[in-house]
Protein backbone atom coordinates (compact mmCIF):
# COMPACT_ATOMS: atom_id res chain seq x y z
CA UNK A 1 0.00 0.00 0.00
CA UNK A 2 1.15 3.53 -0.83
CA UNK A 3 0.02 4.82 2.57
CA UNK A 4 0.57 3.03 5.86
CA UNK A 5 -1.92 3.18 8.71
CA UNK A 6 0.65 5.22 10.65
CA UNK A 7 0.84 7.79 7.83
CA UNK A 8 -2.94 8.09 7.68
CA UNK A 9 -2.98 8.61 11.46
CA UNK A 10 -0.55 11.52 11.01
CA UNK A 11 -2.57 13.06 8.17
CA UNK A 12 -5.80 12.73 10.18
CA UNK A 13 -4.13 14.48 13.09
CA UNK A 14 -3.07 17.35 10.81
CA UNK A 15 -6.63 17.52 9.45
CA UNK A 16 -8.13 17.40 12.96
CA UNK A 17 -10.29 14.33 12.40
CA UNK A 18 -10.53 11.58 15.01
CA UNK A 19 -10.66 8.11 13.42
CA UNK A 20 -11.31 4.66 14.88
CA UNK A 21 -8.75 1.87 14.16
CA UNK A 22 -11.19 0.37 11.61
CA UNK A 23 -11.56 3.72 9.87
CA UNK A 24 -7.80 4.20 9.78
CA UNK A 25 -7.34 0.82 8.09
CA UNK A 26 -10.12 1.48 5.60
CA UNK A 27 -8.86 4.95 4.70
CA UNK A 28 -5.29 3.60 4.28
CA UNK A 29 -6.64 1.07 1.81
CA UNK A 30 -8.97 3.34 -0.19
CA UNK A 31 -6.60 6.35 -0.18
CA UNK A 32 -3.78 4.13 -1.43
CA UNK A 33 -5.96 2.90 -4.30
CA UNK A 34 -6.87 6.47 -5.24
CA UNK A 35 -3.26 7.73 -5.01
CA UNK A 36 -2.01 4.77 -7.05
CA UNK A 37 -4.51 5.69 -9.75
CA UNK A 38 -3.07 9.25 -9.80
CA UNK A 39 0.21 7.82 -11.11
CA UNK A 40 -1.45 7.86 -14.54
CA UNK A 41 -0.47 11.57 -14.62
CA UNK A 42 3.22 10.60 -14.77
CA UNK A 43 2.59 9.48 -18.36
CA UNK A 44 2.14 13.13 -19.30
CA UNK A 45 5.19 15.26 -20.04
CA UNK A 46 4.50 18.60 -18.37
CA UNK A 47 7.95 20.12 -18.78
CA UNK A 48 7.50 23.86 -19.21
CA UNK A 49 3.67 23.70 -18.94
CA UNK A 50 2.21 26.49 -16.82
CA UNK A 51 -0.29 25.34 -14.18
CA UNK A 52 -3.92 26.52 -14.54
CA UNK A 53 -5.05 27.77 -11.15
CA UNK A 54 -8.07 29.60 -12.55
CA UNK A 55 -9.90 29.70 -15.87
CA UNK A 56 -11.45 33.17 -16.11
CA UNK A 57 -8.27 35.09 -16.87
CA UNK A 58 -9.46 37.85 -14.54
CA UNK A 59 -6.69 39.69 -12.74
CA UNK A 60 -6.61 42.15 -9.87
CA UNK A 61 -10.34 42.44 -9.26
CA UNK A 62 -10.60 45.45 -6.99
CA UNK A 63 -13.42 47.06 -5.10
CA UNK A 64 -13.55 50.30 -3.12
CA UNK A 65 -12.37 49.91 0.44
CA UNK A 66 -15.55 51.20 2.05
CA UNK A 67 -16.82 50.46 5.52
CA UNK A 68 -20.19 48.71 5.30
CA UNK A 69 -22.38 48.07 8.30
CA UNK A 70 -23.00 44.38 9.04
CA UNK A 71 -26.59 44.02 10.15
CA UNK A 72 -26.28 40.32 10.95
CA UNK A 73 -24.77 40.60 14.43
CA UNK A 74 -27.62 39.09 16.41
CA UNK A 75 -28.28 36.34 13.90
CA UNK A 76 -24.60 35.40 13.83
CA UNK A 77 -24.52 35.25 17.64
CA UNK A 78 -27.55 32.95 17.52
CA UNK A 79 -25.59 30.45 15.40
CA UNK A 80 -22.73 30.17 17.90
CA UNK A 81 -22.50 26.96 19.92
CA UNK A 82 -21.79 28.77 23.20
CA UNK A 83 -22.14 32.47 23.99
CA UNK A 84 -21.48 34.42 27.16
CA UNK A 85 -22.17 38.15 27.44
CA UNK A 86 -22.53 38.33 23.65
CA UNK A 87 -19.12 36.74 23.11
CA UNK A 88 -18.14 33.37 21.70
CA UNK A 89 -16.93 30.82 24.26
CA UNK A 90 -14.20 28.35 23.22
CA UNK A 91 -12.17 25.77 25.16
CA UNK A 92 -8.81 26.99 26.46
CA UNK A 93 -6.06 27.16 23.86
CA UNK A 94 -3.27 26.53 26.40
CA UNK A 95 -3.25 23.88 29.08
CA UNK B 1 -52.86 18.18 -15.30
CA UNK B 2 -51.94 18.91 -11.70
CA UNK B 3 -50.46 22.34 -11.05
CA UNK B 4 -47.22 20.89 -9.65
CA UNK B 5 -46.56 19.23 -13.02
CA UNK B 6 -46.33 22.58 -14.83
CA UNK B 7 -43.06 23.89 -16.23
CA UNK B 8 -41.76 27.32 -15.19
CA UNK B 9 -42.94 28.76 -18.50
CA UNK B 10 -46.45 27.29 -18.11
CA UNK B 11 -46.72 28.25 -14.43
CA UNK B 12 -45.64 31.84 -15.13
CA UNK B 13 -48.25 32.15 -17.85
CA UNK B 14 -51.02 30.66 -15.67
CA UNK B 15 -50.18 33.03 -12.84
CA UNK B 16 -50.07 36.03 -15.13
CA UNK B 17 -53.45 35.13 -16.65
CA UNK B 18 -54.85 34.56 -13.14
CA UNK B 19 -55.85 30.97 -13.99
CA UNK B 20 -54.62 29.96 -10.54
CA UNK B 21 -52.78 31.54 -7.62
CA UNK B 22 -49.27 31.01 -6.33
CA UNK B 23 -50.85 29.70 -3.11
CA UNK B 24 -52.66 26.95 -5.07
CA UNK B 25 -49.51 26.11 -7.03
CA UNK B 26 -47.45 25.99 -3.83
CA UNK B 27 -50.04 23.80 -2.10
CA UNK B 28 -49.92 21.37 -5.04
CA UNK B 29 -46.13 21.04 -4.69
CA UNK B 30 -46.34 20.63 -0.91
CA UNK B 31 -49.00 17.94 -1.33
CA UNK B 32 -46.74 16.08 -3.74
CA UNK B 33 -43.79 16.34 -1.32
CA UNK B 34 -46.02 15.10 1.49
CA UNK B 35 -47.02 12.10 -0.58
CA UNK B 36 -43.66 11.15 -2.09
CA UNK B 37 -40.78 12.42 0.02
CA UNK B 38 -40.87 9.54 2.51
CA UNK B 39 -40.06 7.19 -0.38
CA UNK B 40 -37.70 9.39 -2.40
CA UNK B 41 -35.99 11.38 0.39
CA UNK B 42 -35.38 14.35 -1.89
CA UNK B 43 -35.90 16.98 0.84
CA UNK B 44 -34.09 17.44 4.16
CA UNK B 45 -36.18 20.50 5.07
CA UNK B 46 -39.65 21.36 3.76
CA UNK B 47 -40.80 24.99 4.17
CA UNK B 48 -44.52 24.26 4.72
CA UNK B 49 -45.43 27.49 6.47
CA UNK B 50 -42.99 30.01 5.04
CA UNK B 51 -43.69 28.80 1.49
CA UNK B 52 -47.40 29.57 1.85
CA UNK B 53 -46.74 33.03 3.26
CA UNK B 54 -44.21 33.71 0.47
CA UNK B 55 -46.83 32.54 -2.05
CA UNK B 56 -49.39 34.97 -0.58
CA UNK B 57 -46.91 37.82 -0.98
CA UNK B 58 -46.24 36.71 -4.56
CA UNK B 59 -49.99 36.72 -5.29
CA UNK B 60 -50.11 40.31 -4.01
CA UNK B 61 -47.19 41.23 -6.30
CA UNK B 62 -49.03 39.70 -9.25
CA UNK B 63 -52.25 41.53 -8.32
CA UNK B 64 -50.30 44.80 -8.25
CA UNK B 65 -48.95 44.07 -11.73
CA UNK B 66 -45.41 43.57 -10.44
CA UNK B 67 -44.95 40.01 -11.67
CA UNK B 68 -41.52 39.05 -12.98
CA UNK B 69 -40.55 35.76 -14.67
CA UNK B 70 -40.15 33.72 -11.46
CA UNK B 71 -42.73 35.45 -9.24
CA UNK B 72 -44.88 32.98 -7.33
CA UNK B 73 -43.17 29.87 -8.68
CA UNK B 74 -42.13 27.25 -6.08
CA UNK B 75 -38.48 26.22 -6.31
CA UNK B 76 -36.22 23.92 -4.30
CA UNK B 77 -32.58 24.51 -3.38
CA UNK B 78 -29.71 22.11 -2.82
CA UNK B 79 -28.89 22.03 0.87
CA UNK B 80 -25.26 23.03 0.21
CA UNK B 81 -26.52 26.50 -0.80
CA UNK B 82 -27.28 29.05 1.92
CA UNK B 83 -30.86 30.24 2.32
CA UNK B 84 -31.61 32.99 4.84
CA UNK B 85 -33.56 31.77 7.87
CA UNK B 86 -33.99 28.28 6.38
CA UNK B 87 -31.80 25.50 7.77
CA UNK B 88 -28.94 24.58 5.42
CA UNK B 89 -27.05 21.44 6.44
CA UNK B 90 -25.05 20.62 3.30
CA UNK B 91 -26.28 17.07 4.15
CA UNK B 92 -23.71 16.80 6.96
CA UNK B 93 -24.49 16.57 10.67
CA UNK B 94 -21.85 19.17 11.54
CA UNK B 95 -24.32 21.74 10.15
CA UNK B 96 -27.45 19.95 11.42
CA UNK B 97 -28.49 23.06 13.36
CA UNK B 98 -27.17 25.70 10.96
CA UNK B 99 -29.54 28.44 9.79
CA UNK B 100 -27.71 30.89 7.53
CA UNK B 101 -28.31 34.57 8.25
CA UNK B 102 -28.12 35.42 4.53
CA UNK B 103 -29.13 34.17 1.07
CA UNK B 104 -26.66 33.06 -1.59
CA UNK B 105 -26.68 35.73 -4.33
CA UNK B 106 -28.49 33.51 -6.86
CA UNK B 107 -31.17 32.70 -4.27
CA UNK B 108 -31.53 36.36 -3.33
CA UNK B 109 -32.13 37.23 -6.98
CA UNK B 110 -34.97 34.70 -7.16
CA UNK B 111 -36.48 35.67 -3.80
CA UNK B 112 -36.35 39.36 -4.74
CA UNK B 113 -38.54 38.44 -7.72
CA UNK B 114 -41.05 36.78 -5.39
CA UNK B 115 -39.90 33.18 -5.95
CA UNK B 116 -41.33 30.73 -3.41
CA UNK B 117 -38.73 28.62 -1.58
CA UNK B 118 -40.41 25.27 -1.01
CA UNK B 119 -37.57 23.36 0.66
CA UNK B 120 -33.97 22.19 0.80
CA UNK B 121 -32.77 19.22 -1.20
CA UNK B 122 -30.81 16.25 0.02
CA UNK B 123 -27.40 15.86 -1.68
CA UNK B 124 -24.09 14.11 -1.17
CA UNK B 125 -22.56 15.91 1.82
CA UNK B 126 -20.96 19.16 0.56
CA UNK B 127 -21.34 17.81 -2.98
CA UNK B 128 -18.99 14.86 -2.49
CA UNK B 129 -20.34 12.02 -4.58
CA UNK B 130 -21.99 10.82 -7.77
CA UNK B 131 -24.79 8.70 -6.29
CA UNK B 132 -26.24 10.73 -3.41
CA UNK B 133 -25.32 7.93 -1.01
CA UNK B 134 -22.85 10.13 0.91
CA UNK B 135 -25.61 12.12 2.64
CA UNK B 136 -25.87 11.85 6.42
CA UNK B 137 -29.65 12.06 5.91
CA UNK B 138 -29.91 8.86 3.85
CA UNK B 139 -29.70 8.25 0.09
CA UNK B 140 -32.07 9.81 -2.43
CA UNK B 141 -34.08 7.23 -4.36
CA UNK B 142 -34.65 7.53 -8.11
CA UNK B 143 -38.32 8.42 -8.79
CA UNK B 144 -38.25 6.15 -11.88
CA UNK B 145 -37.18 3.12 -9.80
CA UNK B 146 -36.86 3.40 -6.04
CA UNK B 147 -34.16 0.70 -5.88
CA UNK B 148 -31.83 2.85 -8.03
CA UNK B 149 -29.70 5.85 -7.10
CA UNK B 150 -30.81 9.33 -8.19
CA UNK B 151 -27.24 10.27 -9.09
CA UNK B 152 -25.22 12.89 -7.28
CA UNK B 153 -24.32 15.03 -5.83
CA UNK B 154 -27.51 17.06 -6.48
CA UNK B 155 -29.71 13.92 -6.39
CA UNK B 156 -32.44 15.45 -4.24
CA UNK B 157 -32.84 18.41 -6.60
CA UNK B 158 -33.00 16.16 -9.67
CA UNK B 159 -35.50 13.79 -8.04
CA UNK B 160 -37.66 16.68 -6.78
CA UNK B 161 -37.89 18.19 -10.28
CA UNK B 162 -38.46 14.79 -11.94
CA UNK B 163 -41.20 13.88 -9.47
CA UNK B 164 -42.92 17.30 -9.69
CA UNK B 165 -42.32 18.13 -6.02
CA UNK B 166 -41.21 21.59 -7.18
CA UNK B 167 -41.31 23.45 -10.50
CA UNK B 168 -37.52 23.83 -10.76
CA UNK B 169 -34.45 23.68 -8.53
CA UNK B 170 -31.16 25.48 -7.99
CA UNK B 171 -28.13 23.25 -7.47
CA UNK B 172 -24.36 23.26 -7.71
CA UNK B 173 -21.98 21.47 -10.11
CA UNK B 174 -18.29 21.08 -9.32
CA UNK B 175 -17.50 18.03 -11.45
CA UNK B 176 -20.89 16.81 -12.66
CA UNK B 177 -23.15 17.29 -9.65
CA UNK B 178 -25.95 18.87 -11.70
CA UNK B 179 -25.55 17.00 -15.00
CA UNK B 180 -25.07 13.52 -13.57
CA UNK B 181 -28.29 13.36 -11.48
CA UNK B 182 -30.14 15.22 -14.26
CA UNK B 183 -29.23 12.33 -16.55
CA UNK B 184 -30.25 9.69 -13.99
CA UNK B 185 -33.60 11.32 -13.17
CA UNK B 186 -34.55 12.45 -16.69
CA UNK B 187 -34.44 16.22 -16.21
CA UNK B 188 -32.45 19.12 -17.70
CA UNK B 189 -29.36 20.30 -15.82
CA UNK B 190 -26.66 22.76 -16.82
CA UNK B 191 -23.28 23.65 -15.45
CA UNK B 192 -22.61 27.21 -16.66
CA UNK B 193 -19.12 28.54 -17.42
CA UNK B 194 -17.08 29.08 -14.26
CA UNK B 195 -17.66 32.71 -13.29
CA UNK B 196 -21.00 33.11 -15.10
CA UNK B 197 -23.14 32.79 -11.93
CA UNK B 198 -22.18 34.04 -8.48
CA UNK B 199 -20.87 31.46 -6.02
CA UNK B 200 -21.47 33.73 -3.03
CA UNK B 201 -23.31 31.76 -0.34
CA UNK B 202 -22.52 28.35 -1.80
CA UNK B 203 -20.84 26.01 0.68
CA UNK B 204 -17.46 25.86 -1.06
CA UNK B 205 -16.12 22.55 -2.27
CA UNK B 206 -13.40 23.19 -4.86
CA UNK B 207 -13.36 26.96 -5.29
CA UNK B 208 -11.64 26.92 -8.69
CA UNK B 209 -14.33 24.61 -10.16
CA UNK B 210 -17.62 25.25 -8.30
CA UNK B 211 -20.54 26.54 -10.36
CA UNK B 212 -24.23 27.15 -9.63
CA UNK B 213 -26.95 26.24 -12.09
CA UNK B 214 -30.62 25.37 -12.47
CA UNK B 215 -32.30 21.96 -12.80
CA UNK B 216 -35.49 22.14 -14.82
CA UNK B 217 -38.14 20.13 -16.66
CA UNK B 218 -37.36 21.71 -20.05
CA UNK B 219 -34.52 23.55 -21.78
CA UNK B 220 -36.77 26.58 -22.20
CA UNK B 221 -37.13 26.74 -18.41
CA UNK B 222 -33.36 26.41 -18.09
CA UNK B 223 -32.85 29.49 -20.28
CA UNK B 224 -35.52 31.42 -18.40
CA UNK B 225 -34.03 30.69 -14.95
CA UNK B 226 -30.45 31.22 -16.13
CA UNK B 227 -31.37 34.68 -17.42
CA UNK B 228 -32.67 35.55 -13.93
CA UNK B 229 -29.71 34.29 -11.90
CA UNK B 230 -26.64 34.93 -14.09
CA UNK B 231 -24.36 37.94 -13.86
CA UNK B 232 -21.43 39.46 -12.03
CA UNK B 233 -21.54 39.95 -8.28
CA UNK B 234 -19.37 42.25 -6.16
CA UNK B 235 -19.50 39.53 -3.48
CA UNK B 236 -17.80 36.96 -5.77
CA UNK B 237 -14.65 38.36 -7.37
CA UNK B 238 -14.46 35.39 -9.76
CA UNK B 239 -17.66 36.36 -11.57
CA UNK B 240 -17.05 37.73 -15.05
CA UNK B 241 -18.22 41.21 -16.08
CA UNK B 242 -19.78 40.01 -19.39
CA UNK B 243 -23.41 41.12 -19.86
CA UNK B 244 -26.05 38.38 -19.50
CA UNK B 245 -27.44 37.51 -22.95
CA UNK B 246 -31.19 37.16 -23.57
CA UNK B 247 -31.00 33.38 -23.16
CA UNK B 248 -34.75 32.84 -23.15
CA UNK B 249 -35.50 34.43 -26.53
CA UNK B 250 -32.16 33.14 -27.81
CA UNK B 251 -32.88 29.42 -27.50
CA UNK B 252 -35.84 29.62 -29.86
CA UNK B 253 -33.57 30.89 -32.59
CA UNK B 254 -34.74 29.65 -35.94
CA UNK B 255 -33.88 26.14 -36.91
CA UNK B 256 -31.98 27.67 -39.79
CA UNK B 257 -29.19 28.51 -37.42
CA UNK B 258 -28.71 24.80 -36.78
CA UNK B 259 -27.80 24.30 -40.41
CA UNK B 260 -24.53 26.10 -39.98
CA UNK B 261 -23.54 24.38 -36.76
CA UNK B 262 -20.65 21.97 -36.49
CA UNK B 263 -21.12 19.31 -33.83
CA UNK B 264 -18.00 17.48 -32.62
CA UNK B 265 -18.12 13.86 -31.53
CA UNK B 266 -15.05 13.36 -29.32
CA UNK B 267 -13.91 9.81 -29.97
CA UNK B 268 -12.26 9.36 -26.55
CA UNK B 269 -15.68 9.60 -24.88
CA UNK B 270 -17.00 6.73 -26.98
CA UNK B 271 -14.01 4.47 -26.35
CA UNK B 272 -14.53 4.36 -22.59
CA UNK B 273 -14.35 0.87 -21.19
CA UNK B 274 -17.59 -0.45 -19.76
CA UNK B 275 -19.82 1.96 -21.64
CA UNK B 276 -23.39 0.69 -21.70
CA UNK B 277 -24.78 -0.29 -25.11
CA UNK B 278 -28.13 1.42 -24.57
CA UNK B 279 -26.31 4.65 -23.65
CA UNK B 280 -24.33 4.38 -26.88
CA UNK B 281 -27.45 3.71 -28.99
CA UNK B 282 -29.41 6.60 -27.52
CA UNK B 283 -26.50 9.03 -27.98
CA UNK B 284 -26.04 7.84 -31.59
CA UNK B 285 -29.75 8.43 -32.23
CA UNK B 286 -29.45 11.98 -30.95
CA UNK B 287 -26.44 12.58 -33.19
CA UNK B 288 -28.59 11.41 -36.13
CA UNK B 289 -31.33 13.86 -35.11
CA UNK B 290 -28.82 16.72 -35.17
CA UNK B 291 -27.77 15.60 -38.62
CA UNK B 292 -31.46 15.68 -39.69
CA UNK B 293 -31.62 19.28 -38.43
CA UNK B 294 -28.81 20.15 -40.82
CA UNK B 295 -25.87 20.13 -38.41
CA UNK B 296 -22.49 18.98 -39.63
CA UNK B 297 -21.14 16.10 -37.56
CA UNK B 298 -17.36 16.12 -37.11
CA UNK B 299 -15.19 13.40 -35.58
CA UNK B 300 -12.78 15.08 -33.15
CA UNK B 301 -10.17 14.12 -30.57
CA UNK B 302 -9.45 15.40 -27.06
CA UNK B 303 -6.26 13.44 -26.35
CA UNK B 304 -5.94 14.27 -22.64
CA UNK B 305 -9.46 13.10 -21.72
CA UNK B 306 -8.23 10.03 -19.88
CA UNK B 307 -6.30 12.16 -17.39
CA UNK B 308 -9.26 14.36 -16.40
CA UNK B 309 -10.45 12.18 -13.50
CA UNK B 310 -6.97 12.02 -11.94
CA UNK B 311 -6.62 15.81 -12.30
CA UNK B 312 -10.08 16.36 -10.88
CA UNK B 313 -9.60 14.08 -7.87
CA UNK B 314 -6.37 15.82 -6.90
CA UNK B 315 -7.57 19.41 -7.30
CA UNK B 316 -10.95 18.80 -5.66
CA UNK B 317 -9.82 17.08 -2.42
CA UNK B 318 -6.98 19.61 -2.10
CA UNK B 319 -9.34 22.58 -2.30
CA UNK B 320 -11.94 20.67 -0.25
CA UNK B 321 -9.51 20.09 2.57
CA UNK B 322 -8.72 23.77 2.93
CA UNK B 323 -12.33 24.94 2.44
CA UNK B 324 -13.74 22.50 4.98
CA UNK B 325 -11.21 23.57 7.62
CA UNK B 326 -13.77 26.24 8.53
CA UNK B 327 -16.13 23.56 9.84
CA UNK B 328 -14.60 22.95 13.24
CA UNK B 329 -17.39 23.45 15.75
CA UNK B 330 -16.11 26.87 16.84
CA UNK B 331 -18.29 29.64 15.44
CA UNK B 332 -21.33 27.77 14.13
CA UNK B 333 -22.60 24.26 13.56
CA UNK B 334 -22.51 21.34 15.96
CA UNK B 335 -19.74 21.41 18.60
CA UNK B 336 -18.74 18.18 20.30
CA UNK B 337 -17.88 18.74 23.96
CA UNK B 338 -17.01 15.16 25.05
CA UNK B 339 -13.26 15.81 25.05
CA UNK B 340 -11.24 18.03 27.36
CA UNK B 341 -8.93 19.93 25.06
CA UNK B 342 -9.36 22.26 22.10
CA UNK B 343 -7.85 19.56 19.87
CA UNK B 344 -10.46 17.05 21.07
CA UNK B 345 -13.21 19.51 20.26
CA UNK B 346 -12.00 19.93 16.67
CA UNK B 347 -11.28 16.24 16.10
CA UNK B 348 -14.51 14.93 17.62
CA UNK B 349 -16.77 17.59 16.06
CA UNK B 350 -15.33 16.61 12.68
CA UNK B 351 -15.45 12.87 13.42
CA UNK B 352 -19.17 12.88 14.18
CA UNK B 353 -20.07 15.72 11.81
CA UNK B 354 -18.65 14.39 8.53
CA UNK B 355 -19.54 11.19 6.62
CA UNK B 356 -16.77 8.84 5.47
CA UNK B 357 -16.37 10.33 1.98
CA UNK B 358 -15.91 13.87 3.32
CA UNK B 359 -13.22 12.58 5.66
CA UNK B 360 -11.54 10.71 2.80
CA UNK B 361 -11.41 13.86 0.66
CA UNK B 362 -10.03 15.98 3.47
CA UNK B 363 -7.36 13.33 4.13
CA UNK B 364 -6.37 13.00 0.45
CA UNK B 365 -6.25 16.78 0.10
CA UNK B 366 -4.23 17.26 3.27
CA UNK B 367 -1.76 14.67 1.98
CA UNK B 368 -1.58 16.11 -1.56
CA UNK B 369 -0.91 19.62 -0.27
CA UNK B 370 1.59 18.62 2.39
CA UNK B 371 5.27 19.53 2.15
CA UNK B 372 7.11 17.24 -0.26
CA UNK B 373 3.98 16.15 -2.17
CA UNK B 374 2.65 19.47 -3.48
CA UNK B 375 4.69 19.37 -6.73
CA UNK B 376 3.97 15.69 -7.39
CA UNK B 377 0.20 16.01 -6.95
CA UNK B 378 -1.38 19.45 -6.86
CA UNK B 379 1.03 21.27 -9.19
CA UNK B 380 1.25 18.33 -11.58
CA UNK B 381 -2.57 18.16 -11.73
CA UNK B 382 -2.82 21.88 -12.47
CA UNK B 383 -0.29 21.48 -15.30
CA UNK B 384 -2.24 18.62 -16.87
CA UNK B 385 -5.35 20.76 -16.40
CA UNK B 386 -3.72 23.30 -18.74
CA UNK B 387 -3.38 20.56 -21.39
CA UNK B 388 -7.01 19.44 -20.98
CA UNK B 389 -8.15 23.05 -21.34
CA UNK B 390 -5.93 23.43 -24.41
CA UNK B 391 -7.55 20.35 -26.00
CA UNK B 392 -10.95 22.02 -25.66
CA UNK B 393 -9.65 25.42 -26.88
CA UNK B 394 -8.27 23.77 -30.01
CA UNK B 395 -11.32 21.64 -30.72
CA UNK B 396 -13.62 24.66 -30.44
CA UNK B 397 -11.69 26.21 -33.34
CA UNK B 398 -13.09 23.38 -35.47
CA UNK B 399 -16.57 22.79 -34.01
CA UNK B 400 -19.22 24.82 -32.20
CA UNK B 401 -20.13 22.25 -29.55
CA UNK B 402 -19.45 18.66 -28.56
CA UNK B 403 -21.99 15.90 -27.98
CA UNK B 404 -21.37 13.00 -25.57
CA UNK B 405 -23.34 10.82 -23.17
CA UNK B 406 -23.65 12.34 -19.68
CA UNK B 407 -22.91 9.06 -17.91
CA UNK B 408 -21.32 5.88 -19.32
CA UNK B 409 -24.11 3.80 -17.75
CA UNK B 410 -27.76 4.12 -16.65
CA UNK B 411 -28.73 4.60 -12.96
CA UNK B 412 -27.29 1.78 -10.83
CA UNK B 413 -28.65 0.05 -7.73
CA UNK B 414 -28.35 1.70 -4.34
CA UNK B 415 -25.39 0.15 -2.51
CA UNK B 416 -23.74 -1.16 -5.70
CA UNK B 417 -20.65 1.05 -5.68
CA UNK B 418 -20.39 2.39 -2.13
CA UNK B 419 -17.58 0.09 -1.09
CA UNK B 420 -15.28 1.19 -3.93
CA UNK B 421 -14.63 4.97 -3.90
CA UNK B 422 -12.32 4.83 -6.93
CA UNK B 423 -15.04 3.15 -9.06
CA UNK B 424 -17.41 5.91 -8.00
CA UNK B 425 -14.85 8.59 -8.95
CA UNK B 426 -14.52 7.03 -12.41
CA UNK B 427 -18.28 7.49 -12.95
CA UNK B 428 -17.44 11.18 -13.52
CA UNK B 429 -15.50 10.36 -16.68
CA UNK B 430 -17.94 12.14 -19.05
CA UNK B 431 -18.71 15.14 -16.85
CA UNK B 432 -15.31 15.84 -15.26
CA UNK B 433 -13.34 17.23 -18.23
CA UNK B 434 -15.68 20.21 -18.88
CA UNK B 435 -15.50 21.06 -15.18
CA UNK B 436 -11.71 21.01 -15.17
CA UNK B 437 -11.72 23.38 -18.17
CA UNK B 438 -14.40 25.66 -16.66
CA UNK B 439 -16.67 25.47 -19.71
CA UNK B 440 -20.48 25.10 -19.92
CA UNK B 441 -22.25 21.78 -20.43
CA UNK B 442 -25.90 20.76 -20.36
CA UNK B 443 -27.49 17.35 -19.85
CA UNK B 444 -30.83 16.84 -21.60
CA UNK B 445 -32.96 13.69 -21.46
CA UNK B 446 -32.02 11.51 -24.41
CA UNK B 447 -34.31 8.56 -23.93
CA UNK B 448 -34.95 5.58 -21.70
CA UNK B 449 -33.54 2.09 -21.32
CA UNK B 450 -35.77 -0.91 -22.02
CA UNK B 451 -36.39 -1.06 -18.28
CA UNK B 452 -37.55 2.54 -18.23
CA UNK B 453 -34.51 4.29 -16.75
CA UNK B 454 -33.59 7.76 -18.08
CA UNK B 455 -30.41 8.36 -20.06
CA UNK B 456 -29.04 11.86 -20.60
CA UNK B 457 -27.07 13.33 -23.47
CA UNK B 458 -24.51 16.07 -22.85
CA UNK B 459 -23.73 19.14 -24.97
CA UNK B 460 -20.43 20.85 -24.11
CA UNK B 461 -19.60 24.33 -25.38
CA UNK B 462 -16.75 26.83 -25.37
CA UNK B 463 -16.38 29.28 -22.49
CA UNK B 464 -19.37 31.64 -22.14
CA UNK B 465 -21.32 29.86 -24.89
CA UNK B 466 -24.21 28.72 -22.69
CA UNK B 467 -26.61 30.37 -25.18
CA UNK B 468 -25.46 28.04 -27.97
CA UNK B 469 -25.40 25.05 -25.64
CA UNK B 470 -29.01 25.67 -24.58
CA UNK B 471 -30.07 26.40 -28.15
CA UNK B 472 -28.89 22.98 -29.28
CA UNK B 473 -30.33 21.36 -26.17
CA UNK B 474 -33.67 22.96 -27.04
CA UNK B 475 -33.78 21.46 -30.54
CA UNK B 476 -32.53 18.10 -29.28
CA UNK B 477 -35.34 18.05 -26.74
CA UNK B 478 -37.86 18.80 -29.48
CA UNK B 479 -36.50 16.14 -31.86
CA UNK B 480 -38.04 13.18 -30.09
Amino acid sequence: MTLSIEEVRKIAQLARIELTPEELARHAETMSAVLDYMNILNEVDTTGVEPTFQVTGLENVYRDDEVVECKLRDRLLKQMPEVEMEELVVPGVFD
Amino acid sequence: MNLNELTVTQAAEGLRKKEFTSVKLTEACLARINKRNKDINAFITVCDESAISEAKKADEMIARGEARPLTGIPFAVKDAICTADVRSTGSAKILDNYTPPYDATVIKKIRDQGGVLIGKNNCDAFGHGASNENSMYGPVRNPHDLTKVAGGSSGGSAAAVADNMCVYAIAEDTGGSIRYPASFCGVVGMRPSYGRNSRYGIMPMASSLDTVGPMTKTVEDMALVMECIAGSDPLDATTVPDAVPAYHTGIKNEELRMKNLRIGVPREYFEIEGMDEEVRTITDEKIERLKDLGCKIVDVSLPHTKYAIAVYYIIVPSEDSSNLARLDGIRYGVRNTEGRTLYDMYAKSRRFGFPEEVKRRILIGTYALSAGYYDAYYKKAQQVRTLIKKDFDEVFQKVDVLITPTSPFPPFAIGDKVSDPLAMYLADVMVGPAAVAGIPAISVPGGKTKTGLPIGVQIIGARMSEGTVMNIGYWLEKSK
